[in-house]
């Protein structure tokens, strides 16, 4: 880290002039397209940018932007989160895991408010940082409940592999991680959304490749350029797309060439083979059952696995969001948050309804945070 | 534990209000904070001091307590001394409690309280009275200090006195105290020299009212950063803020850090930067005067007619968002 210019990483991808210009090429582009450009940005990193950058305020009036199912937070079902607050009510076990997640409201109360009431909670910024708490703590039981789409996976492999290799008896895992593919196929198969084009997931794509949108690409014939998350990485990647629909063509491209190959990372892709299985199926919050959308940890290692170990306490009731939250429709892209009768009145993010509004990746929340100024 | 360790630590004896606490309270306190006015050792401090008056109090807590820039002794004094001169006081008397966990080390508390007395020379404030308590192992983490500050006030900064057209500065760069500490959590070796802005303010706000600037309103961003007291300001007064993101100083360290954490600079805390807002035709010299301390200081906004109540953010490019008052517990993105 420490020989690591961290502004390298950004700051020519915030430069106003560059922005400037590509927001003129595609202003220039745009009347020739035959009908409105409806981009579905999968990835609620990109949700965050647009909203943060205002990106989607500078793009002419037949480009929108429409909301995906990609913020890993939002798509957790209540009965799971009710599953991470009854292992952390049991005695004598430290519940562990990502950021924001310990905001969002399972079917009772969150992992916060657990917290608050005594349970002991505690968010990572690393997961690594699990093994040296079950090391620090050899009288309690370390869980760590794993979310996240396909960036995440490799990091939760590693730590199950190094919780087998050090024979850590304290250390289990609650895997919890989602994949994109099957989820932008379940949102496209369903038939409602209008969505003619998307943009990729960066992250995910510099461990899977960009070769997992392939299918999609040729499933419905929508073109997909996998982008980074700067302004200028999504405003190039919205100029692909125009171009692509210009020449009447549905390709895979990458705009994100700095960290993404069509072939990814195949040494973190066989670490997640080797240590994680995909689930026959799971339940998304919002979209319902998708088969072979989530991991789960490898039949090899059930003395790793909170769902073995306490499977006796875990609660499995199905359970839906409040009637009245359209996060399920806005996870499909069939409506904006701003359609939703709750929307900054019942729900906000200190009072979520829906999980769309828990998380900073998530659609309500970025539509909250950054809201539309009225000129 | 060997006897000897079990001397070089604090224990519930040095609470109890006998030898032990004695000899601490003389030993180390009356030391470092050595004044007529306390070595009195009286019930209460006897002060001359004229009025109106500012008073003010905070309790201090940070974790870890050594970071780099300073630690929980500078920020106990320079936070109340910065309250006293946000609110244009001369920061003149302050009491100081300890609330102390049973098994710190003496060597951290002499530490902590040289600190202390190091970062009033600053100002000229004098701790004037105290407080010793010990509690039981795991009834407190470590340390907990708090301090109460009185001063005389030489102007009156307010935000009821914001009007449109004013000029917003801040006096540094903003967030360094809140990356250091989110840093040094992490253990996360960053480039460049990462520290925290803590500091004693008085010295800029003096340079300002000496020059006979008229300070409208004066802020230090402390927790909830920037963001917070810019929305607080909007939201009080029924006036829209707008501030351009450009012009909003922030180092390197500070945005490469918020980049890989998904944080918001203009959210994380400062303990040595204040926002102020002055009369338009006065910012450059405010400007100049700020930047006699830190080469940082800027002018970053405007108070306008529009977007009662809302802070507004202007990208390079033209866009427009809203700055939002920070909300929860700060937890980083996942992805």
């Amino acid at each position: 880290m420490s020989d690591l210019a961290l502004k390298d990483l950004y700051q020519g991808f915030r430069d106003p002039e560059t922005i400037k210009a590509l927001l003129k090429q595609i202003a220039d582009k745009a009347p020739g397209l035959k009908e409105p450009l409806k981009i579905m940005e999968v990835c609620g990193g990109h949700t965050h940018s647009i909203m943060k950058y205002g990106i989607h305020q500078a793009l002419p009036d037949n480009i929108e932007f429409i909301h995906g199912p990609g913020c890993p937070v939002c798509v957790m079902p209540k009965e799971r989160i009710d599953q991470a607050i009854a292992l952390a009510q049991q005695p004598d076990v430290i519940l562990t895991t990502l950021g924001d997640m310990i905001r969002v409201p399972g079917s009772k109360s969150s992992l916060a408010q657990a917290r608050a009431q005594g349970a002991d909670v505690r968010p990572l910024y690393d997961p690594m940082d699990a093994v040296k708490l079950a090391q620090e703590n050899p009288d309690k039981t370390v869980i760590y409940f794993a979310i996240g789409f396909e960036t995440t996976t490799p990091m939760t492999a590693v730590l199950v592999q190094m919780a087998d290799q050090l024979g850590l008896t304290n250390l289990l895992l609650h895997v919890n991680h989602v994949l994109v593919p099957p989820a932008v196929h379940a949102v496209m198969a369903d038939g409602q959304a209008k969505v003619n084009a998307f943009i990729g997931p960066s992250h995910v794509s510099v461990i899977t490749g960009a070769k997992v949108y392939q299918p999609i690409v040729d499933a419905y014939q929508t073109p997909v350029v996998v982008s980074g998350f700067e302004p200028v990485d999504v405003l190039e990647a919205v100029l692909m797309l125009v171009e692509q629909k210009l020449a009447d063509k549905a390709e895979l491209e990458i705009q994100y060439t700095r960290a993404v190959t069509i072939d990814g990372n195949t040494g973190a892709q066989a670490m997640v083979d080797k240590y994680l299985a995909v689930r026959p199926e799971f339940r998304w919050r919002g979209l319902g059952n998708i088969p072979n959308s989530a991991l789960g940890l490898s039949p090899d290692y059930p003395h790793l696995n909170a769902e073995i170990k306490f499977k006796d306490i875990l609660p499995s009731e199905e359970l839906d969001d409040h009637k009245a939250c359209m996060c399920g429709d806005i996870l499909k892209g069939l409506a904006k948050p701003t359609d939703c009768k709750v929307f900054g009145r019942g729900c906000t993010p200190q009072t979520p309804m829906g999980s769309c509004m828990v998380s900073s990746e998530g659609a309500c929340h970025a539509h909250f945070k950054y809201g539309e100024v009225i000129l | 534990m060997t006897a000897t360790d079990n001397k070089r630590r604090i224990q519930l004896s040095h609470g109890g209000g006998g030898v032990e606490m004695n000899q601490l309270i003389r030993k180390l306190f009356f030391k470092y904070f050595s004044n007529e006015i306390l070595i009195r050792d009286e019930d209460a401090a006897r002060l001359d001091i004229q009025g109106p008056l500012a008073f003010t109090t905070d309790s201090f807590t940070v974790s870890p307590r050594q970071f780099k820039g300073g630690d929980l002794g500078k920020i106990a004094v320079a936070g109340t001394v910065n309250d006293l001169a946000m609110a244009g006081a001369i920061p003149q008397y302050l009491s100081c409690g300890f609330i102390i966990e049973e098994g710190l080390t003496f060597a951290e508390l002499e530490t902590l309280v040289k600190s202390m007395a190091e970062e009033l020379e600053k100002s000229g404030a004098r701790i004037v009275c105290g407080d010793t308590k010990v509690v039981p192992k795991g009834a407190a983490d470590g340390i907990f200090i708090n301090t109460s500050g009185v001063g005389q006030c030489i102007a009156n900064p307010s935000w009821k006195k914001l009007e449109v057209g004013d000029a917003i500065l801040v006096s540094r760069d903003v967030g360094r105290h809140g990356a250091c500490i989110l840093a040094s959590r992490e253990g996360m070796a960053l480039e460049g020299d990462l520290a925290s802005d803590c500091a004693t303010l008085w010295d800029d706000v003096k340079r300002l009212l000496d020059a006979g600037i008229e300070v409208r309103a004066m802020r230090d961003a402390t927790r909830g950063g920037l963001a917070a007291v810019l929305n607080e300001w909007a939201a009080s007064r029924e006036l829209g803020i707008k501030v351009e993101q450009d012009q909003v100083p922030i180092a390197d360290e500070v945005q490469g850090l918020c980049e890989l954490f998904g944080f918001e600079p203009m959210e994380l805390a400062n303990e040595g930067t204040f926002v102020l807002g002055v009369p338009a035709d006065q910012a450059e010299q405010a400007l100049a005067l700020l930047k006699q301390g830190q080469e940082s200081a800027a002018i970053i906004g405007t108070v306008v007619e529009q977007h009662v109540g809302k802070v507004v953010l202007t990208s390079p490019w033209g866009s427009q968002r809203y700055l939002e008052l920070p909300k929860g517990e700060l937890l980083p993105r996942i992805c």
